[in-house]
Formats: C-alpha cells, sequence, structure tokens
C-alpha cells in the first residue's frame, strides 16, 4: 500500500477510539487546549527561582495565571487524575513532582489506586497486565 | 559519501542516567539492565561512529506547549543538558554536525517532509541517555549527534507509517552527503509504558517482543500499527515507539541482528534495545 492510496484516517472516529481506554486521558488537542496554562504553569516550574517563589506561596503563584478554580485546587491538592481531566499533561505536571522532590514512580503511584509500595511492588512482579485494560467498550 | 551503518533502539528512561550519575549500574535493580548493553559499548567502541542522527523525543524541557514542531532537527553546533527540574545532568555538551544536519534537512523537505529547523536548544534525558547506555561515562562524548526531536505527546502523534517514509528519506539523505561519515540512526523510547491515570504501570512483554520481532523482519507490517494499539497494549507512553520505526525505515528492507534485549521493569517502564544492521 503506498502513500497515495491508503484511505485517509477518519479523524471522528480516531478520536473516539482515543477516549475508549480505561483509566488513561490521552492528550488530544482537546485536552491541550484546556489545559493550555495549568501546563504552562508547570512548565514555569523549571527555574530555581520560580520554584522557590512557589513554594513560598503556593496559591499567590497560582493567582497569578489565568487557570480556574477547580484548577488551582487540584494543583494545591496535587491531585493529579483531576489535573488530568482538566488537561493537564504528565510530562508537564512532572515539574510538580521534582519541585515537590518526589521520583517520578512515586508521582505516578499517585494516580493508581495503590500506595506507593504497592505500586513498586506491581513493578517489579511484571507491571499492570493489559488484560481487561485495553478497551472500556470491549471490556477485553 | 556517508554511509549509514547501523541503527539502534533503545529505551530512554530518566532513572537508568541517575543510575549512570550516580554509579548505581552495576546494583541487583540497575544490574541486569545495564548488562544488556554491555554487549553494545563493546561494539561502538569498535564501530566509531562519526555521526549518530539521533531520534528521541522533548519531555517538556526545550519545548512548551507554545510551539509543537511534529518533526524538528537541530542544525545547531552545539546543545546544553537540559534543566528538568532537579538541575542540568552533569554529562559533557553534545556537539552538533551542523554541515551534515543542514544538509539533512534541505534534502528532507525537498523530498516532501516539512521539518522544523531547531539552531539553538537544550537536549533533555531523551537524547543524553541513551549516549551514556551506549557510550558510558566519557568527557566527551565520542561522536557528534544530529538531533531529530518528534513530537509524541500531543495527539495526534505522526502515524507509523509517516515516521518509516522519514527513516527511508533520512537514508537517502545521508547518502547523498559527499563527506566520507559513518553515520548511525537510533531511534528512542519505550517500551511499554503508561505513566498516567488509573492505569499507570502496565507493561506489556508480549507485545513488545513481537515488536521487535517485526523490525527485524523483511516484512514492513509494522509500519502499519495504528496508534490505537499502541494506546491499548503499551500504555499511553508506549506510543514512542513510532520513533523506533524512524531508525528502522532508514535502514532498508532487509536487516541483520545484532543484538537485542529486553527487561522488566525500570521504575514505570519496560527497557528494550536492539541493534540492527542493513542487510540489502
Amino acid at each position: 500500500m503506498s502513500e497515495q492510496t491508503r484511505p485517509s484516517t477518519d479523524i471522528h472516529a480516531y478520536l473516539a477510539e482515543l477516549e475508549d481506554i480505561p483509566g488513561t486521558r490521552v492528550y488530544t488537542a482537546a485536552r491541550a487546549r484546556k489545559g493550555y496554562h495549568i501546563n504552562q504553569f508547570a512548565m514555569s516550574l523549571m527555574t530555581h527561582e520560580n520554584r522557590e517563589r512557589f513554594k513560598a506561596d503556593e496559591r499567590a503563584y497560582l493567582d497569578e495565571w489565568p487557570i480556574s478554580e477547580e484548577a488551582k485546587q487540584a494543583l494545591l491538592k496535587r491531585d493529579y487524575n483531576t489535573l488530568l481531566d482538566l488537561g493537564g499533561n504528565v510530562y508537564f505536571l512532572s515539574k510538580l513532582f521534582s519541585t515537590d522532590g518526589l521520583s517520578f514512580a512515586e508521582a505516578v503511584s499517585t494516580m493508581t489506586d495503590m500506595t506507593f509500595p504497592e505500586y513498586r511492588d506491581m513493578m517489579l512482579k511484571g507491571g499492570r497486565s493489559p488484560i481487561g485494560n485495553r478497551s472500556i467498550k470491549g471490556g477485553y | 559519501m556517508a554511509r549509514l551503518t547501523a541503527g539502534v533502539g533503545s529505551s530512554h528512561v530518566p532513572l537508568l542516567g541517575v543510575a549512570v550519575d550516580q554509579g548505581k549500574t552495576g546494583d541487583d535493580y540497575f544490574g541486569p539492565i545495564f548488562a544488556g548493553y554491555e554487549w553494545t559499548r563493546e561494539w561502538e567502541k569498535a564501530e566509531k561512529p562519526d555521526v549518530v542522527v539521533l531520534v528521541y523525543n522533548d519531555h517538556a524541557s526545550a519545548f512548551d506547549m507554545k510551539i509543537v514542531p511534529t518533526f524538528a532537527i537541530g542544525c545547531g553546533e552545539r546543545y546544553k543538558p537540559a534543566d528538568e527540574g532537579w538541575g542540568p545532568r552533569k554529562v559533557p555538551d553534545v556537539e552538533g554536525h551542523a554541515d551534515l544536519a543542514w544538509h539533512i534537512a534541505q534534502s528532507l523537505i525537498l523530498d516532501d517532509f516539512d521539518m522544523t529547523i531547531i539552531n539553538e536548544m537544550d537536549v533533555d534525558h531523551g537524547l543524553t541517555v541513551p549516549l551514556s547506555m551506549m557510550f558510558g561515562q566519557p568527557d566527551k562524548w565520542p561522536c557528534k549527534v544530529v538531533p531529530l526531536a518528534v513530537n509524541v505527546v500531543t495527539y495526534p502523534v505522526p502515524s507509523g507509517n509517516r515516521c518509516w517514509a522519514l527513516g527511508e528519506a533520512i537514508a537517502r539523505a545521508v547518502a547523498s552527503f559527499p563527506e566520507d561519515l559513518n553515520v548511525q540512526i537510533w531511534g528512542t523510547g519505550g517500551m511499554s509504558h503508561q505513566l498516567q491515570g488509573p492505569r499507570a504501570g502496565l507493561l506489556n512483554r508480549e507485545w513488545d517482543n513481537r515488536f521487535l520481532d517485526m523490525l527485524e523482519s523483511e516484512d514492513d507490517a509494522v509500519r502499519w500499527i495504528p496508534h490505537i494499539e499502541y494506546l491499548r497494549e503499551t500504555g499511553s507512553e508506549g506510543i514512542e515507539m513510532v520513533m523506533w520505526l524512524i531508525m528502522r525505515g532508514a535502514l532498508g528492507k532487509k536487516v541483520k541482528t545484532l543484538h537485542r534485549h529486553y527487561h522488566i521493569p525500570c521504575s514505570n517502564t519496560a527497557i528494550g534495545h536492539i541493534v540492527l544492521e542493513p542487510a540489502d
């Protein structure tokens, strides 16, 4: 099949499938738009000066950004699943993990129903199985 | 003329960089991971590539959401390690090969790939961890690097087919560069991992190994794997494996496998590594 003869992708079907994965928020254009300022806020923590300013008064620092009260509360609580729903992306949010001095794996574990030691143990035993975790509609 | 002599696939998990930087590569946790790279470190010493075209993704380090290039090529003279929130890794600066990079960039654009050109940027673990895995801890990296950054974060990311075709075009561009250079192409990222949401921690040994088998094959079926399959089977960040297809596409129809390694886990991730050479 050459590129020329390949049928073009139906964008609506493509995007609908991305929403059919259990426990996953694919970083689509819609989420990227919604979470733009959350992610740019997180990006601002790349400098030492901003990290110190944020840590000194988190609320005041967040108030400098055009983000919703809901997102601000989720950031203050480090409620990462809510932040994913609001368009946050994990590579940007990871700037907050490192500001908090948290390893990536520990921060990631807070989004699951496990404690960090339980999560670490699961990874050592081969990780989470894809069985039953592939599709919401299909249940496989 | 420049010669594309080999392709390398490798994970680029940041924790591997930490293990190197803190001297933990021989401990119980990291030992088995690094043991699988020993063969390659010896092989690279003998091969002495002049330049590596290093395909990787930036993790919100050089690029933020202001500008999201799908395919970007580094045409600068040198790149510094990025501060990813912990201070920059204490590894050597990365030296570019501006002549070859500009040649590839121009050739790709004339070959219908609308590349973004980067003259200045810092490079994060996506680029420096593979260098550490393949070359250890030298005072200076033993080769020049042409960074090739791919958007695998904001959807839609490029299709596997497009990545493969880009690899083919890179091979043509390298072959028309007049200087006699030994050039390798590395595809990095993956393998299965998911870093977000309640499904975080998903790994898929069987699928990952099937993907490695497909890379070794003469058949190019691997380029047609749709995004949704990577997402369902290998986790939301497993999509990074499309970057390995740029490497594989550059090597031609037939390849010979020189080395292969797989290990679970490293932090949240399945580690995969393969060394291929063109065999057409």
